[in-house]
């Protein structure tokens, strides 16, 4: 299989509303950092792929503005998920290895703040049954932990110390939303309280991928991707078990996570009780697990909807390129309670 | 490095009507899957991975439906993808599936598109106000209008060429069972004496509003050897975007579709498109953009394309038949459409597409496009195996 490697990542710094800025105005910022970094110009890219929903937006088409930004012309080979931005990644990822290209530039953007993100996304469940419902996604992630603490799975000190140690960590994230000690608060959704649930925020992500040695060439230490899958659940809360994640569990085996142990895992769980759940499924709960979660501070800190698993991946990669990690796994979500999973493996030289 | 040969050895579609009904979203697209699934003789364990495709979300209501769908379409376990590049979609939507397979990360992928107008109002889908934004001025129609009056203006064209490619394409639908309207007592005086819409858009050379779905399997050449029914190889494809409004676009004849075009001729070695196509899917969502596209896709000069479609050249039984399933025109699941185009392409190829069959069709091209003409999808497939 053909070598690609994340080799530039930028994201922006993530704010709690951005009325100021237009989707275009918080990407563009993010898209020249990352050509910077790579010297490459948008017309030398092989292939552009955005994660990017328009219900964030409230309008339909939303992306079309970005790509606008992005300065198509002459035209370029490009594409769009609606969804998380991880998942644009593994199209362009795919694409190069098809051979079709040799670089690729990812994207993904989301304001949280022009809408009540909770009930936004409940238009995601199923329309006929349980959406007319409006049952959020606080609300939902609550009935998950609750159906760990039922399992004596965990309980809502472990919660918090989840809460305490990802706060703690994004101290040293210029990025992040939140930082530093935060109270664990009254319950938002028992049992849930608002330090296990993430900050409502904007912001914007984009990587650069590059094959075999044009990656070498555009950086001294690509981010190798060892192996990359993602997997989907039934949607139904009912019929799934809450306290696993056998998708995730899936994706991580057909990345090749469980082949050699990882030095660091960057987790896409907006919630304390999903990293629970995460844990688990990716076998980091060992009581020698030396693995370390979400230095960045994960989606705790920060989370731009449809773009928060892309910065995992990035901050993966970051890791590997600065040495601080020699294998890592990123893993990112969509759906309500973790239904889709993505896993990827990333390896320095 | 060589990338795997990509087959399409099942199709499925959907009855399109304006309003199904008596199906859920998911009875909907579970029933073209399935209908792909029983013209390539598999079940649904044997399906690697599903990639579907829609136009906008809130044209259901339902944010990214993936998650709701991922049951009927037999996606649980699986790699799921949902793409979305407007209304080009159907066709980016198969290219993505298809790359799956070219790069051998999947060796047997369903990929479907659909939309279920009925479940909303597809005009005010997008029409949704944007402060300090233009407005998409009540539906597409009012925002193609002009670039049609451009290319009369710029080729001459007289204004009878628009109700020839309408007439044309209606008829074809009445030799497809899976066609929305089939406008059985229709003429040529009924189709220039309908109602004006959009200047000079009259109400039968717009494309209805559909619920339907289509699905395809495609697979790798182990797979196709193995599939009952012949495959149609995918030769190239293609997408290409370009900025929605600049100073330089020319929306009359978009660069992107230019080069999208190109570079599928170069992946399928093909040097005269006019000769060496057999037969041609055309995206034509208002009649007019039949002759556009002619020239845009390079079947003619700049400035002839309404020569073609005057002269019969692109009737069912002309030298280079476009849409012989009866196009956008009578049948228009925004979201499906290109893959429609795509499918139908295919079915040419691999002579199953019943009365509307292009006589010893060997190779045919699917063509999407979306948005403000910015985003082009295209296939070209073919009956042999392609070379290397």
């Amino acid at each position: 299989m053909r070598e690609v490697a994340i080799v530039a990542f930028g994201q922006s710094d993530h704010v709690r509303d951005s009325a100021e800025t237009s989707e275009v105005e918080m990407l563009m910022p993010v898209l020249h950092d990352v050509l910077a970094q790579t010297g490459l110009a948008a017309r030398d890219i092989g292939f552009t792929c955005s994660g990017s929903s328009d219900y964030l937006a409230g309008r339909a088409f939303s992306f079309t503005m970005a790509l606008d930004g992005v300065g198509a012309w002459p035209p370029i080979s490009e594409s769009h998920v609606e969804m998380d931005g991880a998942w644009a990644l593994y199209e362009a990822w795919v694409k190069l290895l098809t051979g079709e290209a040799e670089t690729a530039l990812v994207y993904a953007y989301g304001k949280s703040s022009p809408g009540d993100v909770r009930e936004v996304l409940t238009r995601q469940l199923d329309p006929y049954y349980v959406a007319p419902l409006w049952p959020d996604s606080v609300a939902l992630a609550a009935l998950q932990a609750q159906a760990l603490i039922d399992a004596e799975l965990t309980d809502e000190r472990e919660l918090a110390g989840i809460a305490a140690r990802s706060r703690a960590d994004a101290e040293t994230n210029p990025h992040a939303q939140l930082r530093g000690a935060v109270p664990a608060g009254e319950h938002l959704v028992a049992p849930l309280r608002t330090s296990d649930c993430p900050p409502i925020g904007d912001g914007a992500a984009a990587v650069v991928l590059a094959a075999g040695d044009t990656a070498r060439r555009l950086t001294d230490r690509p981010a190798w991707i060892r192996g990359l899958d993602h997997r989907i659940e039934a949607h139904s809360l009912g019929v799934r078990d809450l306290t696993d994640s056998p998708s995730t569990r899936l994706a991580a085996e057909r990345a090749g996570a469980f082949e050699r142990p990882v030095d660091t895992a960057e987790l896409h769980a907006p919630f304390t009780s999903q990293e629970v759940v995460l844990r688990r499924a990716l076998k980091l709960d060992a009581p020698d697990c030396t693995v370390r979660i979400n230095p960045s501070g994960g989606a705790l800190a920060a989370h731009p909807v449809m773009a928060a698993g892309l910065i995992r991946l990035g901050e993966a990669a970051a890791r590997i390129q600065s040495g601080a990690s020699g294998r890592a796994l990123a893993h990112a979500t969509s759906g309500p309670c973790l239904q889709q999973n993505l896993v990827a493996v990333l390896e320095g030289e | 490095m060589s990338k795997e040969p990509v087959a399409v050895i099942g199709i499925g579609q959907t009855r399109h009507v304006a309003a199904r009904r008596d199906v859920s979203l998911a009875g909907l697209v579970r029933e073209a899957a399935r209908r792909a699934l029983d013209d390539a003789q598999l079940t649904w364990a044997d399906i690697d991975a599903v990639v579907i495709g829609k136009a906008p979300d809130f044209f259901e209501g339902l944010m990214m439906p993936e998650l709701y769908l991922a049951d009927a379409l037999g996606a649980v376990g699986k790699p799921m993808l949902r793409v979305h590049t407007a209304g080009s979609v159907g066709g980016s939507t198969a290219l993505v599936a298809a790359n799956l397979v070219a790069a051998r990360v999947h060796r047997t992928v369903l990929t479907l598109a659909f939309e279920k107008q009925s479940e909303s109002n597809a005009m005010w889908g997008l029409s949704l106000p944007v402060p300090f934004q233009q407005p998409l001025l009540a539906g597409a129609g009012g925002f193609f209008a002009p670039h049609i009056r451009a290319y009369m203006r710029r080729t001459g064209a007289p204004d009878t060429i628009g109700s020839l490619v309408a007439y044309k394409d209606r008829r074809n639908a009445l030799k497809n069972p899976y066609a929305h309207l089939h406008e059985k007592d229709l003429t040529l005086e009924k189709v220039q004496a309908s109602p004006m819409l959009w200047d000079p858009i009259r109400y039968s050379e717009t494309c209805p509003s559909s619920d339907g779905a289509c699905a395809m399997i495609l697979t790798d050449r182990t797979g196709a050897a193995r599939a009952p029914h012949p495959a149609a190889w995918v030769h190239g494809g293609a997408m290409r975007s370009e900025p929605t409004l600049f100073a330089g676009k020319d929306f009359v004849s978009p660069q992107a579709g230019k080069d999208c075009a190109a570079d599928v001729y170069r992946q399928a070695g093909i040097t005269d498109p006019r000769r060496q196509i057999d037969a041609v899917e055309m995206y034509v969502p208002f009649s007019w953009y039949e002759p556009m596209w002619l020239e845009n896709l390079g079947f003619a000069e700049e400035g002839e394309g309404w020569k073609l479609t005057e002269s019969g050249v692109t009737e069912l039984d002309g030298a280079l038949p476009v849409n012989p399933s009866g196009g956008v025109l009578s049948t228009n699941p925004i979201g499906a459409s290109g893959m429609i185009r795509f499918a139908e392409a295919a079915l040419q190829v691999r002579g199953q597409a019943g009365d509307h069959q292009v006589d010893g069709a060997r190779r045919a091209l699917g063509h999407a496009y979306g948005g403000g003409s910015q985003f082009f999808a295209m296939w070209l497939v073919g009956a042999d195996t392609p070379a290397g």
